[in-house]
């Protein structure tokens, strides 16, 4: 089990190199040189030149990396071009916002996606089957920030429910929290009950054909018995991994749901960098999102690799 | 010689009718999902002749006003007639549609073949840059490189299509690495055909089937993708009437006045992506059974 983890995680490293040098790239194809914003209005050529010195610009370009891939090591992941802000106090603010909303989405699409997988899988094949996967392919279809839109005209609008945008967090206040969280949740959770509930169809059929399942049966125990505690546990396991690589997706994919819901989060942030054209965020933003959707992957592998038994000898 | 030819496209035609028979018969959703599409390529296509109004024609007397006979799908706040305007909506997302589409699945299939047939050393350093490229979050890079180059349609088309072709040439890899195996490949490899030869007249033809599925989802995901770009306004610039653009701006503040003005484009592009989704499970049910459950 070690050996296979110890090998992730050395897979991980040239990809993780590979993206630091995509966001230097990057870094240096984005408009807006911050030399010339730190020069002022004058941009005097002699201060451009001390800048460029003190800043390692005038080295070689693989010297400018090295130095600069010590700042993200040291925390540094560049600043606002505008108000001078580092982006990781930035980052600290908007991320927990997206992260309260990821995690009401994907408890939102687990109680629905794994249910009616499980009910699709079990009744192979008959109307419900279909009905289920009609529903879950509508459901990867609908633009989430069209059904925000309407759930917004319909729920907020009309009947008064729900408030219409804004976000509170959960540890201010529960119940407000509750009422601003709920349907932004629910609209990206949908998408992910989908996908959700399509592999767990797939992953129940598989199990569900084994001689372990057969042999539960053979010895009389409840069908529910046989399906919920032999059959789904094994069937989870690609799901949990799954579920962690959704909720990576989520960090970042909340960017139009943000929007539609003016919830201030790690999308709306991006969003509104790119308008701004703060290129020093939006820089940081991918950097950051990019890094984090690696380790989310590696946690996904490892934890694949931990929790299922099979793979624990090995 | 020409019989020969003739029995050839005989049999052709033959076995594409055996499949829209089997569509029909086995996959009555991925049917449905089929008619809806040729019903919105063909209103893409002949969008000029078939809307009733310009896409852009202002009639200050007609603003905000509900679905009607003269106005199927209302007006908006400048009272331009809603059905033509989702009419055009559908021409661009063709076009943008299938052009990104079609991109994708290119770029797929060459990096995929490449990478899945020569595989070795070749394969994993390119494995890693496809890795290190799909940590980035789809829509950042979208937005990214439109915030970079500027809204328009080159733009948004060549960006979806490198996005989503380094991202499918995964799936023909996987069907290549299992093709290539076979026992006619090596046959063709002991009697010196070219590298060339092999991938074009052998491996090419036999992963046709994930190349087409992979075609048909790709035109829903380009859809949705640059109707969330447009919402944002980072699409097509208006007054282009893409459906995402027409859900934002103006559009979004004239709603609560005039909810149709939500429904219509919003309806359009569910069931455009909504149809592709089903013909592309049925096709991939009935050409491809190995990509069961892959997505």
């Amino acid at each position: 089990m070690w050996s296979l983890i110890l090998r992730r995680l050395l897979v991980a490293i040239p990809t993780l190199f590979l993206v630091m040098v995509f966001v230097f790239i990057l870094q240096r194809m984005l408009p807006g040189d911050p030399l010339l914003v730190m020069a002022g209005e004058e941009r005097d050529p002699v201060v451009l030149e001390e800048l460029r010195k003190l800043y390692g610009f005038d080295r070689p370009i693989p010297v400018q990396f090295l130095i600069w891939l010590r700042e993200v090591a040291t925390g540094n992941f560049g600043a606002s071009l505008r108000t001078g802000a580092p982006v990781t106090e930035l980052i600290a603010q908007t991320l927990p916002v997206t992260i309260q909303l990821a995690v009401a989405s994907l408890i939102i699409a687990l109680l629905i996606g794994i249910p009616t997988g499980v009910l699709s899988a079990v009744k192979k094949g008959t109307w419900l089957d279909y009905l289920a996967n009609a529903i879950s392919l509508s459901g990867l279809s609908i633009p989430n920030f069209w059904l925000g839109i309407i759930l917004i005209l319909f729920v907020s609008v009309n009947l008064r429910w729900l408030p219409a945008s804004g976000f509170v967090s959960v540890f201010d206040d529960p119940v407000e929290a509750f009422r601003t969280t709920i349907m932004p949740a629910f609209v990206l959770g949908t998408g992910l009950a989908a996908t959700l509930m399509r592999h767990t169809r797939s992953a129940m059929l598989e199990v569900l054909r084994l001689d372990y399942v057969r042999t539960a049966r053979a010895k009389g125990l409840l069908e529910s018995k046989v399906i919920l505690k032999h059959a789904l546990r094994n069937a989870l396991v690609p799901i949990v991994t799954l579920s962690t690589l959704l909720f990576g997706q989520l960090l970042a994919g909340a960017v139009l749901t943000e929007q539609v819901f003016t919830i201030p989060g790690f999308g709306k942030l991006i969003v509104d960098a790119v308008f701004n054209r703060d290129y020093g965020v939006v820089q940081g933003v991918v950097l950051c999102t990019a890094v984090a959707f690696i380790l989310m992957n590696l946690i996904a592998d490892v934890l694949y690799i931990v929790i299922n038994p099979r793979l624990r000898t090995t | 010689m020409a019989s020969v030819s003739e029995t050839a496209s005989i049999r052709r035609r033959g076995a594409f009718a055996t499949f829209i028979i089997r569509l029909f018969k086995e996959k009555p959703l991925g049917a449905a999902g089929a008619i809806i599409f040729l019903v919105f390529l063909f209103c893409g296509i002949f969008a000029d002749f078939l809307a009733p109004y310009g896409m852009n024609q202002i009639s200050p007397l007609n603003r905000l006003k509900p679905p009607s006979w003269q106005h199927p799908f209302g007006t908006d706040n400048l009272g331009r007639d809603m059905f033509s305007r989702c009419l055009y909506g559908a021409q661009l997302s063709v076009i943008i549609g299938f052009c990104a589409a079609g991109l994708a699945t290119i770029i797929s299939v060459v990096l995929g073949i490449l990478t899945g047939y020569l595989g070795g050393r070749f394969d994993m350093i390119t494995q890693r840059f496809v890795d290190a490229w799909m940590s980035f979050p789809d829509l950042i890079i979208l937005i990214v490189v439109v915030s970079v180059l500027g809204p328009g349609m080159p733009q948004i088309i060549g960006t979806l299509g490198l996005l989503l072709g380094i991202a499918g040439s995964r799936i023909i890899r996987s069907a290549v690495i299992s093709v290539r195996e076979n026992m006619y490949v090596h046959a063709a490899q002991s009697i010196g055909a070219r590298t060339p030869r092999i991938l074009w007249r052998h491996i090419l033809p036999n992963v046709m089937p994930p190349i087409i599925v992979l075609f048909t989802t790709r035109v829903g995901t380009v859809i949705l993708a640059e109707s969330g770009l447009s919402f944002l306004g980072l699409g097509v610039p208006p007054p282009a009437p893409t459906w995402g653009g027409m859900l934002s701006g103006a559009g979004r503040t004239f709603m609560f006045q005039g909810p149709w003005l939500a429904l219509a484009p919003g309806l359009c592009l569910t069931l455009v992506v909504y149809s592709t989704n089903m013909f592309g499970d049925a096709l991939r049910d009935l050409l491809d059974p190995r990509m069961r459950g892959s997505r």
